[in-house]
């Protein structure tokens, strides 16, 4: 019984971790799936919308909530202007253009928010009633967890109806599969990926507001968790929506159980397990065959 | 009756639930000068890249010379004599003229894996370069990078790349499209040029071309042979004029 | 039509004959490396760091610039090496310096043959995972090996014997070091540049420029890959040894994402592919490096950034790229090296 309650607070605070990783990671799984373009920039929208998230409940007093559709509509807006203006004309570059455009990226964000916010971390005050313990039954959780993984659920089954059952989804996933017939099908994938581009940037900022809590918010951020989205997005399958879904989980809840049973090394066994994952199936766990 | 250079035996290919050709039965003699024919989507190209080993067959055998080389890689065909040039160009393209030849030269005579010896003491392999690039008129532009050559051009150095391999089956697969058509003829004689041993399949939308050239002609619908005969024979055949010859004439 | 020319006096051919001659102006940077510590005595420990990061980015180049491989996780070959030369010095196992260089390059090219014969199998973003999870991976390993390796700490005050019996490694005045560094630098850059030059180097070229058309040549595309990046992973665990050595110290940041990102940016930033980017890159990165991020450490990075923004979006061949273009443009002909 105390084990069996053991694994379900692991399980629990595994998945909120996860649903965290799941929610920034969705929109670069996307667009990678849908451009190939490799976004290692991705992480700096997670981290402006953690800080548009914190500031916003500082200066205007605003509640949590609020602040993290502030941090979801700036961050995505912001986005859709660097979109246009500059990652758009390295759609068709090589990937290592892609790479440095995007690592060039990140360091501007770093040094913008040590510049303007300054380099200590920002902590993240969760409302009241989310905080303390919720009583499941048969055992108590924290709330914030229950929260996320709540939050997270919905997400993705938001996601999966607006995949499945809007002609946006059908394009966007048709897109994923076969670039060239869905163009030849007259569909504007510009303008398809505008739109993902930057609601996969808002996702981001949203995942950065909630995991701000105990993740830290400081500017080191988005290369600190660049290889665990990375990871997410390799496992899952890019352009999967429930790959990121089901590998952002897995992970979470691995690296949960491996840091409590396995506190030296937990990280290691991640890393070999996802090499492994890679060389067994190179187009992630859910990816389409080449 | 001697054994075909190359012959295929029921090779079929799927992707998912297409297919993309199937039951193919087919033989390519020494000396011959084979054309494959037939309306787009019929699987010629995928018919060409089961022969080289880019694809696996999903049925049936592929033998070179009486050897069944079904399982062997595409690199390890190239070395027994099975070339091919691409449908789109697949050039260095930020290399010279002379530079894409010499690498293929130098796979074939085996200088490649050298690593200490400067490229450029290879004598052997830069004279044969040049003296290919002057057969198919492609001399004077040797110093060029094949980005700054006209389309037509480039097409003719896909062409001698793959000569440069010295094959014993070669397959060209729309060697003449996008060529000049004052130009085409280099091609041709190109090929007329080479050692009568050699076996020639050529894959072309220029019927033109495709009757003088070849002296024997199969014809791909929808993934499987639909016919084969000699020129004269397909020209006849009312059913390949009604799905391939009529279609053409509109499309 | 040209007049008929015969095959050995094909211009052509006569530029590729001769495309492998030392040219004058190669004779420059080591004249200026040499000029560097006599006329600046109290910065040879900065110069011998430079003359480090120039060979591994020279590693880099083979595997970026000349075979294509892209890679975030090239400094895993750099701490491989450190950490070879450093715990077998530190241990007392071996410390003598040139043969710990040869250690730290078997090492380092084992690593680099292992995990090239598993990841140069993928492309794209799954080899760009792989090559940064492999350096991820070493990198929690070196934390992890505590005893061994000094854990978070490193390794510190590593004590290397005299070069030769006679040169003492002295911390305070890097003479030595320098002189040695430069001496390990030229072997393995005349190595290189005779590997480029070769056919085997003009064939990974190819792999770059069109790998479809290398499997069609008859090319073992993938036995070439694996080679080049196994010599690579030696050189630059050669280059991380001598970082050991010189520094008289090991720890985790020769295995970071930090290096390996600043190794690429500087190759890119003297442009790939060119053999002398490196040399460039280096140059230009550190000594900015060196005076702004000490006064302006944000500033530095947010150039930095910019920097690169630019490199991409613009000039995607570098500082050697520019002058090439420059040099097109004036109409000086001279074939690029």
């Amino acid at each position: 019984m105390i084990f069996g309650i053991d694994v379900a607070s692991m399980v629990l605070g595994g998945l909120a971790a996860g649903m965290v990783l799941f929610i920034v990671s969705v929109g670069l799984s996307v667009t990678m799936g849908l451009m190939g373009f490799v976004n290692l920039a991705h992480g700096a929208f997670a981290m402006l919308g953690g800080y548009i998230v914190v500031l916003a409940m500082k200066s205007w007093g605003i509640g949590f909530v609020p602040a993290l559709a502030v941090g979801f509509i700036l961050t995505a807006a912001v986005s859709i202007i660097l979109e246009r203006l500059l990652y758009s004309r390295l759609y068709k570059a090589a990937e290592l253009d892609q790479v440095l455009f995007t690592i060039g990226l990140v360091f501007i964000f770093i040094s913008a928010v040590t510049l303007i916010v300054g380099p200590e971390n920002q902590p993240l005050f969760i409302p009241d009633a989310l905080r303390g313990q919720l009583n499941l039954g048969i055992l108590h959780y924290r709330t914030y967890s229950i929260f996320l993984i709540v939050v997270g659920v919905t997400i993705v089954l938001g996601l999966w109806l607006g995949f499945e059952r809007t002609r946006f989804g059908a394009q966007i996933r048709a897109a994923v599969d076969n670039r060239r017939m869905t163009e030849s099908l007259g569909i504007n994938i510009d303008r398809l990926f505008t739109i993902t581009f930057a609601f996969g940037s808002g996702m981001a900022a949203l995942g950065g507001g909630l995991g701000a809590e105990f993740l830290g918010l400081d500017p080191q951020y988005p290369l600190k968790y660049l290889v665990f989205f990375l990871i997410v997005v390799a496992v899952g399958g890019p352009g999967r929506v429930f790959g990121a879904f089901y590998a952002a989980a897995l992970i979470g809840v691995l690296d949960f159980a491996l840091k409590k049973y396995l506190p030296q090394g937990g990280t290691l066994f991640i890393y070999v397990l996802t090499i492994l994952l890679l060389l067994w199936r190179p187009q992630g766990l859910f990816g389409k065959s080449a | 009756m001697t054994t075909p250079l190359i012959e295929t035996r029921n090779v079929g290919k799927n992707f998912g639930a297409l297919r993309a050709s199937h039951d193919i039965n087919f033989q390519l003699e020494a000396g011959a000068r084979h054309a494959l024919i037939g309306p787009n989507g019929a699987g010629k190209t995928t018919f060409i890249n089961l022969l080289t080993g880019v694809l696996a067959p999903s049925t049936g055998q592929v033998l070179f010379k009486g050897t069944d080389i079904t399982n062997v890689a595409q690199a390890e065909r190239v070395k027994l004599g099975i070339a091919r040039t691409f449908q789109i160009n697949r050039l260095f393209r930020g290399l010279t003229v002379l530079e894409n030849v010499y690498m293929a030269i130098s796979e074939r005579v085996g200088a490649a894996p050298f690593m200490l010896r400067p490229a450029g003491k290879r004598r052997d392999v830069i004279d044969e370069s040049i003296e290919l690039l002057e057969t198919l008129k492609l001399a004077d532009y040797a110093h060029l990078r094949v980005s700054e050559l006209p389309y037509g051009r480039q097409r003719l150095v896909e062409l001698a790349i793959t000569l440069g391999l010295k094959p014993e089956v070669l397959l060209l697969d729309e060697p003449a499209a996008g060529v000049p058509s004052a130009e085409s003829h280099i091609i041709l004689d190109a090929v007329a040029a080479l050692p009568k041993s050699i076996g020639v399949l050529i894959i072309d939308h220029d019927m033109d071309l495709v009757f003088r050239f070849a002296q024997y002609i199969t014809v791909l619908v929808r993934g499987a042979i639909f016919a084969q005969g000699t020129p004269k024979e397909i020209g006849a055949n009312a059913d390949v004029r009604a799905v391939y010859l009529g279609q053409a004439t509109h499309g | 039509m040209s007049a008929p020319t015969s095959a050995h006096e094909h211009p052509a051919a006569r530029a590729l004959a001769g495309r492998h001659r030392i040219r004058l102006w190669e004779i420059i940077p080591w004249l200026l490396a040499i000029a560097f510590y006599f006329a600046f005595p109290r910065y040879l420990g900065f110069g011998t760091e430079l003359l480090v990061t120039i060979l591994f980015a020279i590693s880099l180049d083979l595997a970026l610039g000349y075979a294509g491989i892209v890679t975030l996780g090239h400094a895993a070959f750099f701490g491989a090496g450190a950490y070879t030369a450093g715990m077998l010095a530190f241990h007392h196992i071996w410390s003598e310096p040139i043969t710990g260089l040869i250690a730290a390059a078997v090492v380092a090219g084992a690593v680099g043959l292992g995990s090239g014969l598993v990841l140069l199998r993928t492309t794209g973003l799954t080899l760009l995972m792989l090559t940064l999870c492999t350096m991820a991976l070493l990198e929690e390993a070196a934390n992890l090996g505590g005893h061994y390796t000094g854990g978070f700490d490193g390794l510190p005050g590593i004590d290397i014997p005299p070069l030769f019996g006679m040169f003492e490694f002295n911390p305070l005045y890097p003479r030595v070091q320098y002189l040695y560094v430069l001496g390990v630098l030229f072997v393995c850059f005349v190595f290189v540049r005779t590997l480029v030059y070769s056919p085997f180097g003009q064939s990974l070229t190819g792999i770059r420029e069109n790998t479809l058309r290398m499997h069609a040549v008859g090319a073992p595309v993938r036995v070439r890959l694996i080679v080049c990046y196994t010599i690579s992973a030696a050189i630059a665990g050669v280059a991380g040894a001598l970082w050991a050595q010189s520094n008289a110290y090991v720890n985790l940041s020769t295995l970071g994402l930090d290096r390996a990102a600043t190794v690429l940016i500087i190759l890119v930033l003297g442009g790939y592919g060119r053999l002398y980017g490196a040399f460039v890159g280096a140059v230009a990165y550190m000594a900015l490096s060196h005076f702004l991020s000490k006064y302006f450490p944000t500033a530095w990075q947010l150039g930095l950034g910019l920097l690169l923004v630019v490199i991409a979006l613009f000039a995607r061949n570098g500082i050697l790229g520019i002058f090439e273009t420059l040099q097109r443009r004036i109409g000086i002909k001279r074939p690029s090296p």
